[in-house]
């Protein structure tokens, strides 16, 4: 039994993320709490980032900033994975996926929610966050799909690894050309929410919300990363079984 | 995947060697810890059921297929002809030999390969219209075109009629006669003698 | 090493882009679809269709690629050649690269060759533009060739892969899509465009390979 034996066990990442994950879920929850009690209530409105639908902002930037900083773990968890091969790297770089295909499609959800009342339409081709965010869902979908459709899990792994690579090298790239294509419409004004111009009110609770949204992201991959250790080790355990050994 | 291309006469020379090789199918292990070694002019045959791995060992030992535990030393070039011929549907025996020729830097007559095999009524004809046996003949034709140490068969005598086993087993016997091995997967009898076989 | 693998590879590709005369087919094919089909769709004012024209080109192009490059990794692993490719003595992404340059040049340079008429069927002035206009899709064809090919590599062992193919590819076309169509309008951000270009199709043309060859590689085993 040398070769199953062979993959890590990963008791220290079990003993940790036991803990760990209950304080970052309750963390999270409370720095979100305190961010959109700040963004819903008490931060003044901007009526020309539309009023007071410019508060879903709080959800919305946090949400691209985890979009872009998802994929980037993703990529570095497969590369880990392709030159050590580490069980528990491939493990999260497949936990990642979904949870960033979430949070990409509440980015582009709540974008769309400011676009429509503000400027009037669903959606906006010049803004360049919405274009970059709606690209790394196509990766991540592809990335999700692109593992499912392989025969094993050594397969998926293997498959899954090469394509976060690919992707994580070109996502600079499609950043840089979408901040190019976008620069050159810039009539309409975008929802330009960030940078050192933005006044301290609305900062403070943007980036308690960009940390707790984080934290929550951090604890979701960790329970999935869980599950998915003990789903391998059942399927282990059952083949073992089914081998009579 | 390198081939090495020098040639083998002595015989403490060991031309292929495996150790302790093992993978998994799903979850279930195929097998494990499979070590064998393959001597000039000797010629092994690898027995068992339908998914018992005959296949996938094949595979590691060209370096097709990754092990997931030990690891194959390839000392010599080798041939490879599996279950499927790497015929394409518009390709004839005449235009697949000269490729491969080609792409090898082989310098071969074609021509001939193509009689010795059977195949110069056929040598035109595209393999969507040959027979499975046609097809079969054109891929173990390969092994003519060049001149390797190790030959890795799959099933060689599939499809094949009473003539062409015949053809493949002298091809073999010379094979052997010139310090070449041979790995070969085989149903029931293989026509040749074995040094040795493997069950799994 | 010798370069007789990469060459044989590359002339086989492209007898077989050729196989059953589809080859010459194809590209003619969405040449037709685009300039025919658009106007008949969107209407005929003439301003509208310069302004539409090159994104035309660009999505026929991006088509183009994506529909040829199903078949080509698939039908090694089939029938079996693959194991044969893998097995030689050149670097599995030269092979890589030669067949996906092979394909290019039968689907999607055809395309770029086309262009100035396409051009003019949707009312761009004539002139020298449309030549370095047949250069950019020259170009950028070839890097959603390549960018392709490495979904397609991906995808070779699964059935019906043309979908997921297109989704891996997608997102990597983008960068080119972007500044070829900025390289094509005179408007701002003229003169980084094309080197843009040149540096995003180059960039392709260095990474896919390697990623087509990982994947060719898993596909076999």
């Amino acid at each position: 039994m040398g070769m199953l034996s062979a993959f890590a066990n990963p008791h220290r990442f079990l003993a940790l993320s036991n803990w760990l994950a209950p304080l970052f879920y309750a963390l999270g929850a409370a720095l979100i709490g305190w961010g959109l009690w700040q963004g819903l209530w008490i931060v003044p409105k901007d009526e020309y980032q539309g009023g007071d639908i410019m508060r879903v902002m709080f959800i919305h930037v946090p949400a691209a900033w985890l979009a872009m900083a998802s994929y980037s773990a993703m990529a570095v968890a497969s590369f880990t994975w392709f030159i050590w091969r580490h069980e528990l790297a491939d493990i999260a770089a497949k936990a990642i996926a979904p949870l960033g295909a979430t949070w990409t499609a509440l980015c582009l959800a709540t974008g769309s929610v400011w676009g429509k009342p503000t400027w009037g339409t669903w959606w906006q081709w010049d803004d360049a966050r919405m274009m970059s965010v709606l690209f790394l869902l196509f990766l991540f979908l592809g990335y999700m799909a692109l593992r499912a459709a392989m025969d094993s899990r050594q397969k998926a792994a293997r498959a899954g690894a090469i394509l976060a690579m690919v992707g994580g090298l070109n996502v600079p790239l499609i950043k840089f050309s979408v901040d190019m294509f976008t620069s050159l419409h810039q009539d309409s004004s975008v929802i330009t929410s960030e940078g050192p111009k933005m006044a301290a009110v609305y900062l403070w609770p943007l980036l308690m919300s960009g940390l707790g949204h984080s934290l929550l992201f951090g604890a979701l991959v960790m329970t999935l990363m869980r599950a998915e250790i003990w789903t391998r080790r059942a399927a282990r355990q059952r083949a073992r079984l089914l081998a009579g050994a | 995947m390198q081939l090495g291309q020098r040639v083998y006469s002595g015989d403490d020379v060991q031309l292929l060697t495996a150790s302790g090789l093992g993978i998994l199918r799903g979850e279930r292990v195929l097998f494990e810890g499979v070590s064998l070694t393959v001597a000039p002019g000797e010629a092994m045959v690898l027995r068992g059921p339908n998914g018992a791995g005959k296949t996938t060992l094949l595979r590691m030992l060209a370096g097709l297929t990754r092990p997931e535990a030990g690891r194959v030393n390839r000392d010599a070039a080798l041939h490879w002809v599996g279950h499927r011929d790497g015929l394409k549907p518009n390709e004839t025996p005449r235009t697949h030999l000269k490729l491969w020729a080609k792409a090898w830097g082989a310098d071969a007559d074609v021509d001939a390969i193509l009689n010795d095999m059977g195949l110069s009524r056929p040598a035109d004809v595209a393999a969507r219209y040959l027979s499975a046996g046609q097809r079969r003949r054109t891929a173990l034709a390969r092994l003519m075109l060049e001149k390797r140490p190790v030959w890795l068969l799959d099933e060689p005598f599939t499809a094949l009629d009473a003539e062409g086993r015949d053809r493949v087993l002298a091809m073999v016997a010379g094979h052997r006669q010139g310090g070449g091995a041979v790995v070969a997967a085989v149903h029931g009898d293989a026509g040749f003698a074995a040094s040795r076989e493997m069950v799994l | 090493m010798s370069p007789a693998p990469i060459l044989s590879a590359f002339r086989q590709a492209l007898g077989e882009a050729w196989a059953g005369g589809a080859g010459a087919l194809l590209p003619l094919g969405f040449f037709a679809g685009a300039a025919v089909l658009v106007p008949l769709g969107i209407g005929t004012e003439p301003g509208m269709l310069r302004a539409v024209g090159p994104g035309i080109l660009w999505v026929s192009l991006a088509l183009s690629s994506l529909v040829t490059l199903e078949r080509i990794f698939q039908a090694d692993v089939e029938d079996g050649a693959l194991d044969l490719w893998l097995q030689t003595s050149a670097p599995v992404s030269a092979i890589a690269a030669a067949k996906t340059f092979a394909h290019w040049l039968t689907a999607g340079l055809p395309l770029a060759l086309m262009s100035p008429v396409l051009a003019l069927m949707f009312q761009a002035e004539a002139g020298t533009d449309l030549l370095s206009g047949a250069l950019i899709y020259g170009l950028g064809g070839l890097a959603f060739f390549f960018w392709g090919g490495v979904g397609a590599a991906l995808s070779a062992t699964v059935r019906r892969g043309g979908l997921l193919i297109a989704l891996i590819a997608l997102p990597l076309y983008v960068p080119t899509a972007i500044f070829g169509s900025m390289a094509m309008s005179d408007a701002a951000g003229g003169d980084s465009a094309p080197l843009l270009l040149v540096a995003s199709t180059l960039f392709s043309l260095a990474l896919a390979p390697f990623a087509m060859a990982a994947a060719l590689r898993l596909a076999a085993d």
